[in-house]
């Protein structure tokens, strides 16, 4: 099964992201061969629509699982329209929240927030 | 000459010096820019009212057509596409209707739709047409309707005649963002209105900054002004602003305002501090002319 995390930097022992949309970099992760891979997240610096932009880096990765901390309605709908599947992670870092979601410590992600902006400047 | 009235914060008195402004002129137009809030029309009780639709142009796919190219999704800025499970995904709420993914499709597979997102009514009240910007409760962005009523304004001045002396009073939303600066750009001179508190002066401090950084000329209407120390008085001071007027905090101004009447039409007083006001603020814009040429 394949995973994606939002996170701090390119080193599964950094912190988990507190954003999804405006997270640094992507860590995706393989547990059946126990690779790791990380992605640059370009949405990190948009101006708007990062939420969207940021979902779908992650979902052409054909990830399963998305791990975050949170997630907004439209990446939301990306990951539904996916059939992405969304956990809540903890603090600490990413390696941890691996652990924990193996063996099945992470409870699904619930609370969609509707998003922090609203200035997209239209 | 178009006239901005702008604030900082909410509740200083844009829409009191807005429209007893225009009622102080001869012939003007008031457009009422705070477009989640209107409350000019309140005041002006306009009559032979119109109603104007405003929308939002949104693409929509013909996934029929659509080959997946991305062609879309790469170009917009603003990320209001996104493609899942091979088919293009609009997310109309972050669209900023600038149409440029049915320009670039290369298979003609993106239409638009109008997406109504608010109206413009306009009306007559006396010696002032009114225009009224109202946004529908959810949209993101009024910026469509400001665009709208601003090129209405400049059609209804112009019908005005050229020998009347017409003015085109602007009252902006609140603030020093998106919406103000949108309110504000084709603007001829700026009132900044403010009120005595640290908190009032705070917020002058930021439209200040914008109206400096547009480089429109400006000056300042302190309004509910009391004995004692005003900050924001203290401001205008250190900086050099031009202080137009001080308004009172004053029980018979504010009987009538919050009656929804408009001063200058119910006392002479009033129509006597508007009228030196508005004569100000056209002599001061056409000292910036001779200055600028």
């Amino acid at each position: 099964m394949k995973l994606a995390m939002p996170i701090e930097g390119k080193d599964s022992m950094k912190n988990v992201s507190p954003s999804f949309g405006r997270a640094p970099y992507f860590l995706i992760y393989d547990t059946d061969t126990k690779e790791e891979k990380y992605l640059e997240n370009s949405a990190a610096t948009t101006q708007g629509g990062a939420g969207v932009k940021a979902a779908q880096i992650v979902a052409d990765s054909k990830v399963d699982v998305l791990l975050t901390p949170r997630c907004g309605k439209n990446a939301a709908e990306v990951f539904e329209d996916s059939g992405i599947k969304l956990y809540k992670t903890r603090e600490g870092s990413a390696k941890k929240n691996i652990e924990d979601f193996t063996e099945d410590r992470l409870s699904p992600l619930e609370e969609i927030h509707a998003g922090f902006h609203n200035h997209g400047g239209r | 000459m178009k006239i901005a009235v702008l604030s900082g914060k909410g509740g200083t008195g844009k829409t009191l010096v807005s429209v007893n402004l225009a009622a102080a002129a001869d012939q003007a137009v008031y457009i009422d820019c705070d477009v989640e809030e209107p409350n000019g029309h309140l005041f002006f009780k306009p009559k032979k009212v119109k109603t104007e639709i405003v929308s939002n142009r949104i693409p929509v796919i013909d996934h029929a057509r659509c080959t997946g190219c991305r062609t879309c999704v790469n170009f917009c800025k603003f990320n209001a596409l996104a493609y899942i499970n091979k088919k293009v995904k609009v997310f109309e709420d972050i669209c900023h209707s600038c149409g440029g993914c049915q320009l670039f499709c290369p298979e003609k597979a993106i239409d638009e739709k109008d997406q109504p997102m608010g109206k413009i009514e306009s009306g007559v009240s006396e010696n002032v047409r009114v225009l009224t910007g109202i946004l529908n409760t959810g949209e993101a962005s009024g910026i469509p309707i400001i665009n709208r009523l601003l090129e209405q304004g400049v059609v209804m001045d112009s019908q005005e005649g050229e020998n009347t002396n017409g003015h085109t009073v602007i009252d902006c939303p609140p603030g020093s963002a998106c919406s103000v600066m949108e309110s504000i750009e084709d603007a001829d001179y700026c009132v900044l209105v403010a009120e005595p508190t640290l908190f009032g002066s705070h917020n002058l401090a930021m439209v200040h900054e914008l109206v400096t950084l547009f480089q429109k000329p400006h000056g300042v209407v302190l309004n509910k002004c009391l004995e004692g120390e005003n900050p924001s008085e203290a401001y205008c001071i250190e900086n050099q602003i031009k202080i137009l007027e001080r308004i009172p905090f004053d029980h018979k101004l504010g009987t009538l305002n919050s009656n929804a009447l408009i001063g200058v039409r119910e006392e002479e007083d009033y129509q006597r501090l508007f009228s030196t006001l508005l004569q100000r603020i056209v002599r001061e814009v056409t000292y910036e002319t001779t200055t600028d040429s």
